[in-house]
This record gives C-alpha cells, structure tokens and sequence, in this order.
C-alpha cells in the first residue's frame, strides 16, 4: 500500500506528528525549566486580569520568557478577537 | 586520571545496561582498564548482562557500608581482562547510596582504572542521582519514540542541573547521544523518528546508531555482552561507539535501509 498512500497523499506522516508535539513539549518545559519559581503564577494572576476586560482564548495566548543578557524578559502575546461579544466571561486556567 | 562515564536516559528499557555492558567491555577489549558498576540497587541486573551472576558475592552497597573490600567485590572478566564488573545490591533500602560512600567508592576505582563506567537506573530518582553525579562525560541512550526522548530532555537538564560539575560551576559534562533500537526502514516509512529529528530535538552530538537486533536479545540471554558478538551488526556498531569515544572518526552505519527488489519497494510489505 505503500505507493498508493503516496500517490493519495493520505495523511501526514506520524514521524513529523511526533516531532512538532516534541518540538511545542519542549518549548514549554524548558522556558520552565529556566524560568523563576514564581513565573507560573505569574502567568496565570497576568491572565486573569486580561480576561477581565476581554474574552480570551486560551489557545490565542503565548506566554514566553526569554533572557538578554542579564535581563529577563516575558513577553505576553494575546490576539485579541475582531469582535467582542456581549459577555466576557472567560475561565483561566494555569 | 579515570575518566567517569555516565550511562543514562530516564526511560527505563531503552538499553542502558546493555550499553553500559557493551560500552565498558569495548574499551577494555581496547586495552583500557575498566570497571563497570551498577547503580541500580534492588534491581540489579548487570550482573546478567555480563554473565557474571553466579560469581557475585559482595555488591557495591557492601563496599560502601565498609562491610568488603573493592577488591572482594569486583569481579573480574573472565573474557577481557582488563575488566572489572561491580555489581548492585539487592538490597530494598533505598538510602543503601550515599554521596560520600559513592565518592570514595569511585575515588578509590580512579587509582586503578583509566574508566569508570556508571550503569544509571531508570528514573530520576537518588541512584539517577548518584550515577550521574561524578560524570566526566554522558552516553544519553535514546529510542526513536516520544517518551525516550522527552526523558532524555528531561535527563539532560538534570545532567546540566545537579551534577556535581553543574553545582560547583566546573566544565559542563560531555554529553554524547546514542540512539539505540532503530530501525531504519520504519524510519523510511515516516514511521520512526529519524536521527536527524532526535539530534535536532536534543542537541547533543551524535556518538553513534544501535539498529534494532535480534542479536541483542540473545546476547543478553547468553550473558555476552553484545559487542562481542562478532556476526552481529549492534554488535559491530558498539565498537564504532567505543572508537569514536576514544576520538576516532567512523562513519555511521546500519542508517539505510538495505536495498529491496523493485516489486517489493513498489508494493511495500
């Protein structure tokens, strides 16, 4: 079958599957693994307030900490919705 | 000065005792003095791989609480005599390690040997601890397979945490990948992670290629050390390990597949 799924193009190989979820686990563990013992709750008190004023989604959010030099720095992207409905509830989790 | 050698991964089955086994009989048969120790008290297991279980009397954890001598509890190849295999205890007690009964332990090991090789077991628990503490240099043991490599992510941060060289802010550990268990034409097939997916996502150097073997299991049924094995290609491939080590360049092999007829590659199996 081997040509056939080929030829078809079938599905996306599960190698590559296993290599992106790799790549996202470890982008994640080791910003923690670096990062401040606090950075956790830091995240999800900063999250909180943002979701306030806004709905969120959860998945809209990246959350990265870098380091220059001696200086740390978060930085917070959050892509905000075109059109903000009426209610803005929102659940944060950490 | 010994150099010490930690064999480690953080998933268990992945072919650290069969590596340490290989690894430390190849730089003997190299005409190097070597001891291998097992780290893994309570399930001591070395003692099988090298064939050796029947000679065991006293174990590592009897050295440290004074109860042998280094010389009682080594024991001696009978194949490669530049060979020594300390076994672990099989004690329940999981304290039976401690840091300054393992450092005097190696010290006294570094006298009499140019390498030191620690069998690490799985875990990251105090004998992952212990094992890696000392290291000079690190064999990361890795399969192409999600759980393998996340826990030699996990083990290399460890390595580069809380070894004694991360502590006290000396040279960083060698770290080395092997990558055991491979099977190229899987990895052809889209599969099994490649070598180049895996040393991109933990980037250390390469040291070597274990392909998948039938010649491993029953190496390890026979109590040989598989680089022994002079028919078998894992076998082969430990000595490649074992020479580019030892800072000699040997090319890759057992990564391709063998070629295939025509119909079989056009139809696959």
């Amino acid at each position: 079958m081997t040509l056939l799924n080929y030829l078809l193009g079938r599905r996306k190989k599960t190698a590559t599957v296993a290599k992106e979820r790799l790549q996202i686990i470890f982008a994640r563990e080791h910003a923690d693994r670096n990062g401040p013992d606090y950075l956790p709750d830091l995240k999800k008190d900063i999250l909180e307030v943002v979701a306030k004023y806004v709905t969120i989604d959860l998945d809209r959010i990246q959350v990265h900490l870098d380091k220059d030099g001696d200086m740390d720095i978060l930085e917070l992207n959050i892509i905000l919705p075109d059109k903000q409905p009426e209610q803005h509830k929102v659940a944060v989790h950490s | 000065m010994a150099k010490i050698i930690v064999v480690t991964s953080g998933k268990g089955g992945v072919g650290k005792t069969t590596t340490s086994a290989s690894f430390a009989t190849g730089l003997a048969k190299r005409g190097y003095k070597t001891v291998v120790i097992d780290f893994d008290v309570g399930l001591r297991n070395l003692d099988l791989i090298m064939g050796c279980e029947r000679r065991v009397v006293y174990d590592f954890v009897n050295v440290i609480q004074g109860e042998a001598s280094l010389v009682q509890a080594l024991i001696k190849d009978k194949r490669v005599d530049t060979l020594n295999i300390l076994p672990a205890s099989q004690t329940r007690d999981k304290d039976a390690l401690t840091q300054e009964g393992v450092e005097r332990v190696l010290n006294e090991l570094r006298k009499t040997h140019d390498y030191i090789v620690c069998d690490s077991p799985a875990g990251i628990e105090t004998g992952a601890i212990m094992a890696l503490y000392y290291a000079d240099e690190a064999l990361v043991v890795t399969n192409p397979e999600v759980s393998s490599v996340r826990d030699s992510d996990r083990i290399l941060g460890i390595l580069q945490a809380k070894s004694k060289r991360a502590k006290e802010g000396g040279e960083r550990i060698k770290e080395h990948l092997l990558i055991t268990r491979y099977d190229p034409a899987r990895v052809e097939q889209g599969e099994m992670l490649s070598i180049e997916d895996i040393t991109d996502l933990l980037g250390i150097p390469l040291i070597g290629v274990i392909p998948e073997s039938q010649s491993v299991l029953q190496a390890s049924n026979s109590g040989v050390p598989v680089v022994l094995d002079d028919k078998s290609d894992s076998g082969a491939a430990y000595l490649d390990v074992v020479a580019r080590f030892l800072g000699e360049d040997r090319p890759m092999r057992f990564i391709e597949v063998e070629k295939k007829g025509f119909l079989k590659r056009l139809f696959g199996t």
